[in-house]
């Protein structure tokens, strides 16, 4: 649907905030108002949330590593992130003098203002189990449990982190020194190199939904039709895996390598600066983990025992929400703590030689299978065509490698000596 | 032809120096070099000077490295050294032979023992006396458990370097066990002064034996650990095989030795090849690698820790009774309670710790197998109570000349692997 059939259809506010039946009628105060409700809670809890993710990974961490890890800020050191945030305010704000002010000063906020954004599409609970499609129903007027439902839905994800990724390469290359520049050069060719694995395993869990808003995206996998098995679970490895690197936490973290890079593009940072891009480091972990749960495990849908007051509606679907969460979480921290880094190339061959063909022929391989549904072909047929082309193209693929390969070999004279030489055992 | 042929050597020398990887200028050439910009010509891609350390985190202490890159490639580099030089070897001429230990064992403080062994073996040799046997084992069952706690101390850091942050912690901690072991026995977790000339300084505390077989009981299984985090880990593989590639001449003509050299298949161990202590009589492999890499390098330490473990067994079964050091009146100082009762006594150690005792003129070179390889001391006496010239050839010095040819085209990221995989310790280093 373009653009200006799909305001002609809707009303241009329906367009731009979806189907929230919130919006749909008359927008008077109480409207507004539930509207800001919203907002406060969703900023302050997602603050709070953040506050708690930095102090549970280093706990994790911790524990994971025979280490204490912070425990003298308030009890279990839960304040230690509210102490450490107090700190930077108060340490000097430095500016290096090579530095592009502006620029500079502006790659914090477009860094952490998308990581913001992006939970604004989250639906974090309703009830999804019988027709009610995740509304409820507050001072009368009946609404999704999530700030906003546009109907572009999950494309606001995929330009809120493009967005983000202008902030890591912009601190880099504002900084005016050579360790952040390395570290936004990665920066940029890591993450729009993931960005397209991200959108092509994104592309399955649409073909399933059938739409782009993710209350109706959630709606579409009630009764426990998770896309995590009806996509088949490996768009959901390749979402796992994209959205690390998207992240830059290890193992794909040489955006910031510490041991290469010291600290890449956030090197220069001091003071709140550096505070806000460690927010959004964090911030993104947990928008990222919402985002897998909304996507692939059916958001806060999980059994609600029959209940339709304030506790099957608010409470149990929220708390599946955060469980899902959580266990994502998790393995963020887990692979923080045991996977060594991969290297710069490492990543690029990943993405680009299995990731992406792999997320493509799977998307190529499950739309034939719809269609086989709607014509009434043969499944196992088309199944097996499809594995064969893949394997062709796969074949193929192999084959461009090998012979780039040999040819670069040829013409590095130096290099193909080194290889012979290695065959040899070092004597000549 | 093998790798020691001097032909085969020269051939390897030439190819380093025309790699510039070993850069021999005289004045003059060093002069019109001065002041060297990289390429600005648009023919070439372009090139960036990048100042790595001497305060990074993965540069091991105070190495700076000055990288040429292009893009992210190196291209050139040149390691500069000196930031921790505080001319021990030089103190050392002004210290007696006694106090020589509590000199040297500073250098390399990962692996002392072994400085004071080299320092303490000199010494001996130059004064003529047999050190007794139990004094002997004791060195070698210390030396071997100080091997493993500086494997260990490799481990940690190198899995840190490579963003495997929990295996640093890891690492850590079994090192933390042997070095309670160490603690033990001489009373420091480092800088013993537990070794010296004529012995040890104290005898194996009571209850030893139960001690160290808790500590290399639970090693291997450790080990294992560190196997299934590493060793066979896709991206640990994929970090470290194929990357900082030497050839076993040139590893040689660079001087190396240790497990950079064994890593290139050149089997080289001072223990098995020149014995010292009773190695002669111990059962143990020396573990070689056969690409040169850092992968090799990597394996290769962390199997001498389970071949020191097997060293450590041999020994304790082995380890006889007697004296501990040797009971020449003129080289080891009386008994605290002799002093009290004889008037020698007090004159022996009233000598012994002001002027010291005289070593006879000569000089002496003495090597043994650091966990860096041949660490080797060198001594001249003119028969007064110090020292004329006291050199240690440190293994993580010689060793570090190699770092330009590893990382010539490879990575940035491969550095810091490649650093780690040298494992220098810039206290060694610098001296």
């Amino acid at each position: 649907m373009s653009v200006a059939r799909l305001v002609d259809s809707v009303g241009p506010l329906a367009a731009a905030v979806g189907g929230d039946p919130l919006l749909s009628g008359e927008v008077d105060l109480t409207v507004v108002l539930i509207v800001l409700l919203k907002v406060l809670v969703i900023f302050v809890g997602i603050l709070v949330g953040v506050i708690l993710m930095v102090w549970f990974e280093r706990k994790l961490i911790s524990d994971m590593q025979n280490r204490i890890g912070p425990n003298r800020a308030g009890p279990f050191g839960l304040l230690q992130t509210v102490a450490d945030g107090m700190k930077l305010i108060f340490k000097e704000d430095l500016i290096p003098e090579k530095s592009d002010r502006f620029v500079f000063a502006l790659a914090p906020f477009l860094s952490l203002v998308p990581a913001f954004l992006t939970f604004a599409i989250v639906p974090l609970a309703g009830n999804f189990n019988d027709d009610l499609g995740g509304t409820v129903e507050i001072l009368g007027h009946k609404t999704f449990m999530q700030l906003a439902d546009p109907q572009v839905g999950i494309l606001w994800f995929l330009v809120m982190s493009s967005i983000a990724i202008y902030g890591v390469m912009l601190a880099g290359w504002a900084s005016g020194s050579k360790y952040p520049l390395l570290g936004s050069v990665r920066a940029t060719a890591q993450m729009i190199s993931y960005e397209a694995a991200l959108g092509l395993s994104l592309a399955t869990v649409l073909l399933l939904s059938g739409t782009l808003s993710t209350n109706g995206i959630v709606r579409a996998q009630s009764g426990w039709e998770w896309n995590i098995w009806m996509t088949g679970i490996v768009p959901f490895v390749i979402f796992v895996i994209a959205a690390t690197a998207e992240l830059n936490r290890p193992p794909f973290d040489l955006v910031e390598a510490e041991q290469e890079l010291v600290g890449g593009f956030q090197t220069e940072y001091s003071s709140f600066r550096f505070a806000m891009f460690y927010l959004a480091e964090f911030l993104n972990t947990v928008t990222m983990s919402a985002i897998i749960v909304t996507l692939f495990f059916g958001g806060p849908a999980g059994p609600t025992f029959g209940l339709t007051n304030w506790v099957g509606v608010y409470v149990l679907p929220f708390v599946w929400f955060f469980a899902k969460m959580f266990v994502f979480l998790c393995m963020f921290v887990a692979f923080r703590a045991t996977l060594p880094r991969f290297r710069y190339d490492q990543v690029m061959d990943l993405g680009w030689k299995v990731l992406i063909p792999l997320a493509l022929a799977w998307f190529l391989v499950l739309a034939g299978v719809r269609v086989a549904a709607d014509q009434g072909w043969n499944a196992l047929a088309v199944i097996g065509a499809g594995c064969a082309g893949i394997m062709a193209g796969g074949g193929l693929l192999l084959l461009a490698l090998k012979s780039s390969q040999a040819k670069r070999l040829a013409a590095d004279s130096a290099a193909a000596e080194r290889s012979a030489l290695k065959q040899t055992g070092g004597v000549r | 032809m093998t790798a020691t042929d001097i032909s085969v050597l020269n051939s390897a020398l030439e190819r380093l120096n025309a790699d510039e990887s070993v850069l021999r200028l005289s004045e003059t050439e060093a002069e019109a070099r001065s002041g060297y910009q990289p390429t600005a010509d648009d023919s070439e891609p372009e090139r960036m000077i990048m100042n790595m350390g001497p305060q990074h985190p993965s540069t091991h202490g105070v190495l700076r490295l000055v990288l040429e890159l292009e893009g992210e490639t190196i291209r050139r580099s040149k390691p500069v050294i000196g930031y921790l030089h505080t001319g021990m070897e030089k103190t050392g001429e002004n210290l007696t032979y006694l106090q020589g230990p509590t000199n040297v064992t500073r250098m390399d403080y990962v692996s002392p023992l072994f400085t004071e062994l080299a320092f303490s073996m000199a010494t001996e040799a130059l004064l003529g006396i047999e050190v007794p046997e139990r004094g002997q084992w004791i060195r070698m069952l210390m030396t071997e458990v100080n091997r493993i706690s500086s494997h260990l101390l490799f481990l940690a850091t190198n899995g840190m370097d490579l963003g495997a942050v929990g295996m640093m912690i890891y690492g850590w901690r079994e090192r933390e066990e042997t070095l309670r072991f160490l603690e033990a026995v001489t009373g420091l977790r480092m800088n013993h002064n537990y070794i010296r000339p004529g012995g040890v300084a104290a005898d194996l505390p009571g209850g030893w034996e139960d001690e160290l077989t808790a500590l290399i009981d639970v090693i291997p299984g450790r080990l294992e650990e560190f196997d299934l985090l590493m060793t066979g880990q896709p991206i640990w593989r994929g970090r470290l095989q194929g990357v900082g590639v030497i050839t076993a001449e040139e590893a040689i003509s660079l001087g190396t030795t240790g497990p950079i050299l064994r890593s290139t298949g050149f089997a080289w161990d001072l223990r098995r090849e020149q014995p010292y202590l009773y190695y002669d009589q111990m059962d143990f492999d020396v573990i070689v690698g056969t690409f040169g890499d850092c992968y090799d390098r990597y394996a290769i330490r962390l199997q001498e820790i389970r071949e020191s473990i097997r060293i450590i067994r041999q020994i304790m079964e082995r380890m006889p009774e007697g004296d501990y050091k040797v009971q020449d009146k003129k080289v080891t100082p009386p008994p605290r309670a002799r002093i009290d009762e004889s008037m020698e006594a007090l004159i022996h150690h009233f000598k012994i710790y002001t002027e010291g005792y005289k070593v006879p003129e000569g000089e002496v070179y003495v090597a043994v197998e650091s966990p860096r390889g041949e660490l080797g001391c060198y001594m001249v006496s003119d028969g007064e109570g110090k020292p004329y010239r006291m050199h240690i050839r440190e293994p993580s010095f010689v060793n570090l000349q190699t770092l330009p040819h590893l990382m010539k085209d490879s990575f940035l990221a491969d550095t810091v692997a490649i650093i780690s995989s040298v494992d220098p310790i810039m206290g060694g280093v610098d001296r």
